[in-house]
């Protein structure tokens, strides 16, 4: 029999619905592939007993004869920034340690009202800032690939989602949620051979998870291919009373619209990606996806986003700013960590909080944010920077103006090694260069797995749409994916 | 500009995080560093351009005036470090 663990969402739904396998069987192959995967710390709570209660009400459901919730039988992962009822949501970060919510955020709420069940919370970089997953204050998730160069230096996952593409790669689980604010969905995708899509700003409801910068950050799904993420998003999509920039529109049916066929459609290259020091090795990658999309019918033509390489620093100026701004809760009164120091007063309380609870990348964000909106600096940077957004969005309108999509690579590099890159942290805001600029203009984007560099780690390609049109997305990555055949995987090392 | 160890006291101090002297010590250049390769937005000729204020066209809804929540207090104060008859406690700050 098929091991369970290799079968996605579609598979997955579509065989505990036919009686080919019951929810729980699949609940419990994925529960003992997350004990035994502990090396690769890509969960910081289990919660077998949710991932069952689900299981046991989809055979339950199947065996009264009722019609099966869209996701039942599907047991996934949550991303720890997702506020969870009764389990702890800490965005991997000491100052919420222990934090129980007392209530659940949207987007998981609809994930359980269509039937799926939690395997865990998954460790992420410390309040999503990061792009390895080396910020968590639970330690590093390790990457279940490794290099084919004898040598098993452990490998970044990306970040910051880098449970969630640590735990899919590894067959953990089937899917599991992400959260993007400049990339970090699509490039842990790349990282680790998955798929992940960040809708556009307002599809899915930022009601209960955890603020990073909240004018760019969107949850997505994370799942092994582009069918997957599909039928994930449908059911993370929609508007939401609670969230005041939720979008008030119908949420279409994307897996149904699934449509390989690029005729008619035009995609651009955008030529400022073309970044100096590339590999050769991405570069060939995104000319074969070039080819690729062509073979599947579309007309390809080069585009110019001129402000590109100031998206950013305006990025590093507006994410700490809000960053700023949303942490300012974390004060030790309401939630989460107190350091009262003999004979504090309030506000010592607060700064000794605050020193003992944050990590020092979001010290960094934090001080950067507050250095930027102080007096007299305001309009140099946050205001400045919010005019160069602007520019980065009309960019991306003109854009419009000859193609339908935008194909790049997601990443300028394959995973690199935990540390290579830590002790730098302008080279790691540059892992995201070609990620930050769709999220500043709030576009849907998805990266989907294009194939393996000389040293067999994957890479990925992205494709970015007009706001709104994320069936256009699904649909140049499903004609990618196709051509690609992406079958490679991790050796289960752990 | 730059940052120097002054500069990250008063920002450490508005963002209400204690800093020891060896941590302004080190933080100080990275920030220097970091501000510094911001700054090349500078250059960027923004003139008669608004600055963002929404990604994706949305109007702000309004929701009819009513109470729609409440007595909630104990799952409120269910995550406090220290809660007492009903209320959140802080150290005393008025003598």
């Amino acid at each position: 029999m098929t091991d369970l663990t290799d079968l996605g969402v579609r598979d997955l739904r579509d065989g505990v619905r036919a009686g080919t396998f019951s929810a729980r069987e699949v609940a419990d192959s994925f529960i003992v592939a997350v004990s035994k995967a502990k090396q690769l710390n890509a969960f910081l709570v289990e919660t077998p007993d949710h991932a069952i209660a689900a299981a046991k009400e989809a055979d339950a459901a199947r065996a009264a004869g009722e019609t099966l919730k869209p996701l039942a039988g599907v047991p996934i992962g949550m991303k720890d920034l997702f506020c969870t009822k009764g389990v702890q949501s800490a965005a991997a970060s000491h100052i919420l340690e222990g934090f129980k919510p007392e209530y659940e955020s949207t987007v998981s709420q609809k994930l359980w009202d269509a039937g799926a069940g939690m395997l865990g919370k998954l460790n992420m970089d410390q309040f999503a800032m990061g792009s390895s997953n080396e910020t968590s204050y639970f330690g590093d998730v390790i990457s279940p690939w490794r290099r084919a160069d004898g040598g098993n230096a452990p490998l970044a996952p990306g970040g910051s989602s880098g449970g969630s593409s640590a735990s899919i790669a590894a067959r953990l689980c089937p899917a599991a949620t992400g959260t993007d604010t400049g990339g970090s969905i699509r490039q842990p995708a790349a990282f680790t051979g998955i798929a992940g899509i960040k809708p556009t700003y307002g599809r899915c409801s930022r009601w209960g998870i955890i603020a990073f910068a909240s004018s760019l950050d969107q949850a997505g799904p994370m799942a092994r291919d582009v069918r997957d993420c599909a039928i994930m998003l449908e059911t993370m999509s929609g508007f939401d009373a609670k969230d005041s920039t939720s979008l008030q529109l119908d949420v279409p049916k994307w897996e149904a619209g699934l449509n390989a066929s690029l005729a008619g459609k035009r995609i651009g290259i955008p030529k400022e990606y073309r970044v100096d020091g590339m590999p050769a090795e991405i570069e060939a990658l995104w000319q074969q996806g070039i080819d690729w999309v062509k073979d599947a019918g579309a007309d390809v033509v080069e585009v110019s986003l001129p402000h590109t390489k100031y998206a950013l620093p305006a990025y590093y100026i507006i994410a700490p700013a809000e960053a700023s701004s949303n942490l300012a809760r974390y004060d030790g009164v309401r939630y989460g960590l107190r350091e009262l120091p003999e004979g504090a007063n309030l506000q010592d309380m607060y700064a000794a909080t605050r020193a003992a609870g944050f990590g020092a990348e979001v010290k960094r964000r934090i001080l950067i944010g507050t250095y930027v909106l102080s007096a007299g600096f305001y309009d140099a940077y946050y205001t400045q920077a919010q005019k160069v957004r602007t520019l980065i969005a009309r960019d991306f309108d003109r854009a419009w103006e000859t193609c339908d999509l935008l194909l790049t690579p997601t990443a300028p590099s394959a995973a690199f090694a935990l540390g290579e890159k830590s002790a730098d942290p302008i080279a790691m805001y540059l892992n995201d260069v070609f990620t930050v600029p769709s999220s500043l203009a709030g576009l849907p984007a998805m990266s989907v797995p294009g194939g393996l560099d000389k040293v067999g780690l994957p890479l990925g390609l992205q494709v970015i749409g007009k706001a709104l049109d994320e069936q256009g997305v699904l649909d140049a990555c499903l004609a990618i994916e196709e051509r690609a055949g992406f079958k490679a995987r991790p050796d289960a090392w752990w | 500009m730059s940052v120097d160890a002054a500069t990250v006291k008063k920002i450490a101090s508005l963002a209400r995080i204690a800093i020891t002297d060896e941590e302004v010590a080190k933080i100080a250049p990275e920030l220097d560093n970091i501000l510094g390769w911001i700054e090349q937005l500078g250059e960027v000729d923004c003139t008669g351009v608004e600055p963002m204020t929404a990604v994706i066209a949305n109007t702000l809804r309004l929701r009819d005036d009513v109470v729609t929540d409440g007595g909630k207090r104990d799952a409120v104060l269910a995550n406090a470090p220290q809660a007492e008859h009903g209320f959140f406690t802080v150290p005393k700050v008025i003598e």
